[in-house]
This record gives structure tokens, C-alpha cells and sequence, in this order.
């Protein structure tokens, strides 16, 4: 087969882009599954809470793009902190399994005030940029803009991560929480601020899902599983290895919708999730 | 072994239900609560030694679509059709469940495994629509005139009765189980995996007994309901919104104790149809919002559920199940 065939190089731009999408998600998620050890079920709901947001400012409200995606940042980073301090925070001594069908209560209840908020209806924010021609290759610019973007977001987290006292404690108690509270920081306050974070990360992931999909309010079933598993396969609480595997399958799917479709390339992109897990239970990219 | 009376009388006397000529719509709620009462009192069986699946929508999906085929596309009869589709969905579940056990794949990974192949055989029965009708759904033929029993297509109280001798049948079995080793050994591994390893348990093994008891009964109770309601769609059989409803019914009611499920599911039916009733179709968001309200309050408030309110008020009648803490 021919690697240079343009089609198939398409197919690999399209995987590296759509990696970058599921990047963001996976990055919020590891982050307060890594520091809070809670599993936000309800996740994908949240950005789709986002992407609503965007979708009826820009369109209804008729503020401007950028507003609006200013906006929705701190919109879902506060609805991250009302998960935690009303639903997680009550649970945290629970068994996880309670944990994790509370939020999953959380997913129904968002997806049903969606429903009732805006009906099932698909909703379009009609922002497109024009395709650029590098070669022989068509790439979307609104998907590339979204790269960037998710590039951007994943890079100032990182600075974040390494260089604030705040991020140090995170990325401490990620790794031990039971010495952590000895050294001084008060785990509740960082669980706070891991979740006002994962919140944030959530809605800038919506910002950039907005311009690439329709909004209706089960759209965050179609990107929910696959996050999840990139946040397990990339090892949890490891930042790099979520980034990475979130390309992973973002290649996966997209070049198995070049060789058959891309129903077929999801159920490739899972069964090759449990592989990994069977065979790398820490992570793909554990030591 | 003698078997509890109160039970057996009890049993007798809801055969006895379509006798007295109650109304279809009455029956039909009876009937879909039942089977959903199969499905919780399944899923219970493993959720309550921890071991926590978010993918049995799959197993109703392998074996109701298995059925259907067969029924649709060479003639072979659901009394042998869902034997079949049963023995597919163990099998699928052994396939799944024997590496993870061996592997220990435990607490979240185990629970976003199973997720994973829940979301496969929507995907999967989503992709084959030139068979299975997609997203669409199907429905089975209808029998020929006279040979509606053949076919399994027979009037409300006979699948009352069949629905019955299903749940029979779990309940049984959850009875059994709590009197056989298994279930001992199983509450160990729940408590502490390597220490029931070293006292000679054989955990993969132990763990691939109650997944596949487990996994025949939602299959069981998925090819029933498929074949009572003549329709299948990919979204009420398989994927994660009705692995997440049967698991809600469970909890609810309360998966320690062997009527728990059981419970669950008459509250998650009556639920149902009380907000259909109440907010009509043109609120269709208002369900699983209530839906999800009532989740989130149960783990807040009730996390044993509602046979857990029952050990409370009787506290010297101490429940058959053994009090796990599910751990990670």
C-alpha cells in the first residue's frame, strides 16, 4: 500500500487533529481522577453543557464568538465545583462504585435538563473556516484552529502543573494523599481547585467541540466512552501518557475509517482499549 | 433442603394474577417489571462482591439480537433461539470475564472494560443494520396463524408465566448461592484478593462462576423482553444508558438482599410510567432528570437501597448476603 497516497495521508492528518480534540477532555478528566480518585461519569455531559452555552450566546444572545467562549470557561468550571462540593465531596469516604453512579445520576440529569431546556434537536453554531491545501492534503482550518487551541490549553496546564506551588500540590498528592496532608496542604482545598480545573478543561474542550460538531443533548455519548478509555490507557495521573494515547486513538479511528468505516474503527479503537488493559494494566505508558 | 414456604406460596399466588382478568396495561407493567427485576437480580449477583459491571446492556444485546436472527432469517423458533442467544452472551461474558480475572483487572478498570464492551455491540449491531435494522431497531416476523406458541408469541399471561418462572429461577439461584462456598469465596476476594488467594481460593475461577451465572440471567431477561415487546433497538439493548438503569435498579432496591432488585425494578417501572403519565411526551427531558435526581440521592442518602431501610428495622434477622464493603 502506498503511504504517500494522498487519501491515506488525509486520514493520518485528520487522526492527529482528532487527537487533539480528545486530548483536552482526557487531560480534565486524568486530572480529577488522578487527584480526587473520583471517576466523573458524567464528564461528556459537562462539555455538552459548554457547548450549549456557546451554541445559545453566540447564536440566541447574539454575543460575539470569543465572548462567548470566554464565558463558557468559567460557566463549567463553576458547574466542576458544584459536582464536588454537592454530589463528590459527600461520597469521598464511600466505596467507588457509589461514587461513580452518583455522577452517573449527574449524566442523566444534565442530558434531561438539556432535553428539556432545548429538545433533541441538532444545533449547529454555523462557524466554518476555509480548508487549507498543504500538497495534496485537505485540512479543515476550524479543525486545525481546534488543534491549536487544544495544544495551547494542554501546554498552559502543564506550566500550570509544574510551576505554581498549587500545581506542585496536585501533582502531590496525585501521587500520595495520605502524606501529602502531613506536609501542610489541606487535601479538600486541592480537590477543590482539581475540579475547578477539570471544569475549566472541560469547557474549553466544549469551545472547540462547538465549531466541529452539532449540539444535541446526547452528544456527549459519542466522545464520553472514548475519553474515558484514553484517561485509563494513557495511566492515570499521568499527564503525558493521556496526551499521547488520546492520538493514539485518534489514529486508530481515523485510519480505520480509511480502511473500512468509521462504525468499525471505533469498535477497534475499544477492543484495542481492553487489550491494553489486559496487557498494560497501568497505562500504555507506564515504567 | 427444604425450601422457604412464604416464598413458594408467594410465587403461587402471582401465577395466579391473569386469572382474575386484570387490565392489558397492568399486565404489561407487571410483565416488563419482572423481566426487569431478572436483569437487576443478575447484574446484583456479581455487583454485590464488588464486582462492578457497567456493560450487561451488551449481554441483553448479544443474546435478543441472537434470538431475533435466528427467528428472522432461518426460521429457528425462540424456545431454541434463546438458549442459543443465552449461550452466546456467556460466552462473550467468559471471554471478557476469564482475562480480566486472570489478569485482575479490579474496581474502576473492570467497571470501564465492561463499559467499553457494552459500547462494542451497540456499536457492532448499530454497524450491521442490513440485519439488524441499525439504529432503527427490528422486529421479529410474526408466526404464522396457529403457530403463535410455536414462535413464542403468545397473549399477555403467558408471558406473564415465563417471565415468572425467570425470576423464580434468580432468585433460586441467588438462594442457592448464598448457601454454596461460592458465594463465601467470593466475599473474601471482595474483602481482600490476595488474602483469599493465599487461603487457597481460586479467584479467577471463583469470579468466572458468578459473572457467567450472572450474565445468563440479564441475557435470559433481555431475549424475553425483546421477544414480549416484538422490537429491538440498539439503545435499549445494549450500550451504557441501559447497563447504567439496570445498575440504578439495583442499587435502588438494594443489591445485598436477594428481593432488592426486585424492588428496584417496580420503583424504576413505576417511575417510568409515573413520569409519562405526569409530564405526557412534551416534556420528554423531565424523566431522566427526575431519574437522575433520585440516583444521585440514593447514593447520597441510601446507598443500600431500599431493602437496606428494611435490615435497619430488623435488626435481629440478619440478611443472607454477607455485608461486603466493595473494594477497589
Amino acid at each position: 500500500m502506498d503511504l504517500l497516497d494522498p487519501f491515506f495521508l488525509e486520514a493520518l492528518v485528520n487522526g492527529i487533529l482528532l487527537g487533539g480534540v480528545f486530548a483536552l477532555p482526557a487531560l480534565g478528566l486524568n486530572l480529577v481522577f488522578g487527584v480526587v480518585d473520583v471517576v466523573w461519569l458524567c464528564y461528556a455531559e459537562l462539555v455538552m453543557v459548554g457547548m450549549y452555552a456557546v451554541w445559545f450566546l453566540y447564536t440566541q444572545a447574539g454575543w460575539p464568538l470569543w465572548l462567548a467562549f470566554a464565558a463558557c470557561l468559567p460557566l463549567v468550571s463553576l458547574l466542576g465545583l458544584l459536582l464536588h462540593l454537592l454530589v463528590v465531596k459527600p461520597l469521598l469516604n464511600q466505596p467507588p462504585i457509589n461514587q461513580v453512579l452518583a455522577t452517573g445520576g449527574v449524566l442523566f440529569v444534565l442530558q434531561g435538563a438539556a432535553t428539556l431546556a432545548f429538545r433533541t434537536d441538532f444545533r449547529s453554531l454555523g462557524v466554518d473556516m476555509p480548508p487549507m491545501e498543504v500538497g495534496e492534503v485537505f485540512v479543515s482550518g476550524t479543525k486545525l484552529a481546534a488543534f491549536c487551541a487544544a495544544l495551547l490549553g494542554a501546554g498552559v496546564l502543564w506550566a500550570f502543573l509544574k510551576f505554581t506551588y498549587v500545581g506542585v500540590a496536585i501533582r502531590a498528592i496525585a501521587r500520595d494523599r495520605e502524606v501529602m496532608p502531613l506536609m501542610g496542604v489541606d487535601p479538600q482545598r486541592i480537590y477543590l481547585i482539581a475540579s475547578a480545573v477539570g471544569g475549566a478543561l472541560a469547557g474549553l474542550a466544549a469551545c472547540l467541540l462547538v465549531v466541529q460538531l452539532d449540539v444535541h443533548p446526547f452528544v456527549g455519548l459519542s466522545f464520553g466512552p472514548i475519553t474515558f478509555m484514553i484517561c485509563v490507557m494513557g495511566g492515570l495521573g499521568n499527564m503525558l501518557g493521556g496526551f499521547l494515547a488520546a492520538f493514539l486513538m485518534g489514529l486508530i479511528i481515523s485510519i480505520g475509517g480509511f480502511w473500512g468505516n468509521t462504525e468499525y474503527s471505533y469498535v477497534i479503537a475499544f477492543l484495542f482499549f481492553i487489550l491494553t488493559i489486559f496487557a498494560r494494566p497501568r497505562g500504555l505508558f507506564a515504567r | 433442603m427444604n425450601l422457604p414456604l412464604l416464598p413458594i406460596l408467594l410465587l403461587v399466588a402471582l401465577a395466579g394474577v391473569p386469572l382474575l382478568s386484570p387490565p392489558d396495561y397492568f399486565m404489561h407493567l407487571l410483565i416488563t417489571a419482572v423481566l426487569t427485576a431478572v436483569m437487576g437480580t443478575g447484574w446484583a449477583m456479581m455487583g454485590r462482591f464488588g464486582l462492578v459491571s457497567f456493560g450487561h446492556g451488551a449481554f441483553l444485546g448479544a443474546s435478543a439480537y441472537t434470538m431475533a436472527l435466528l427467528w428472522n432469517e432461518l426460521g429457528i423458533t425462540p424456545w431454541l433461539g434463546i438458549p442459543v442467544g443465552v449461550l452466546v452472551a456467556v460466552l462473550l461474558g467468559a471471554l471478557l470475564g476469564y482475562p480480566c480475572f486472570r489478569l485482575r483487572v479490579v474496581g474502576h478498570y473492570f467497571a470501564l472494560v465492561t463499559l467499553a464492551a457494552g459500547e462494542i455491540v451497540r456499536i457492532l449491531v448499530t454497524a450491521l443494520r442490513e440485519h439488524t435494522g441499525g439504529s432503527l431497531g427490528m422486529t421479529p416476523n410474526q408466526a404464522p396463524p396457529g403457530g403463535g406458541f410455536l414462535a413464542m408469541q403468545f397473549g399477555k399471561a403467558g408471558f406473564w408465566w415465563v417471565a415468572l418462572g425467570a425470576w423464580a429461577l434468580a432468585l433460586l439461584v441467588w438462594w442457592l448461592l448464598d448457601r454454596s462456598m461460592t458465594s463465601k469465596a467470593l466475599a473474601a476476594i471482595a474483602e481482600d484478593e490476595d488474602a483469599a488467594a493465599s487461603i487457597g481460593i481460586q479467584v479467577a475461577r471463583e469470579k468466572l462462576k458468578i459473572t457467567v451465572i450472572s450474565v445468563a440471567f440479564a441475557a435470559l431477561a433481555g431475549a424475553l423482553l425483546a421477544q414480549y415487546r416484538m422490537y429491538l433497538n440498539p439503545e435499549s439493548l445494549s450500550g451504557l444508558g441501559v447497563s447504567l438503569q439496570i445498575v440504578f435498579g439495583a442499587i435502588a432496591g438494594g443489591m445485598y438482599a436477594p428481593f432488592g432488585p426486585s424492588i428496584g425494578a417496580l420503583i424504576t417501572i413505576g417511575l417510568e410510567e409515573a413520569l409519562r403519565f405526569g409530564f405526557g411526551t412534551e416534556l420528554t427531558g423531565a424523566a431522566p432528570l427526575v431519574y437522575g435526581v433520585l440516583l444521585v440521592l440514593f447514593m447520597l442518602f441510601l446507598p443500600r437501597g431500599i431493602a437496606g431501610l428494611l435490615e435497619k428495622r430488623a435488626p435481629t434477622r440478619k440478611p443472607a448476603a454477607p455485608a461486603v464493603q466493595l473494594a477497589e
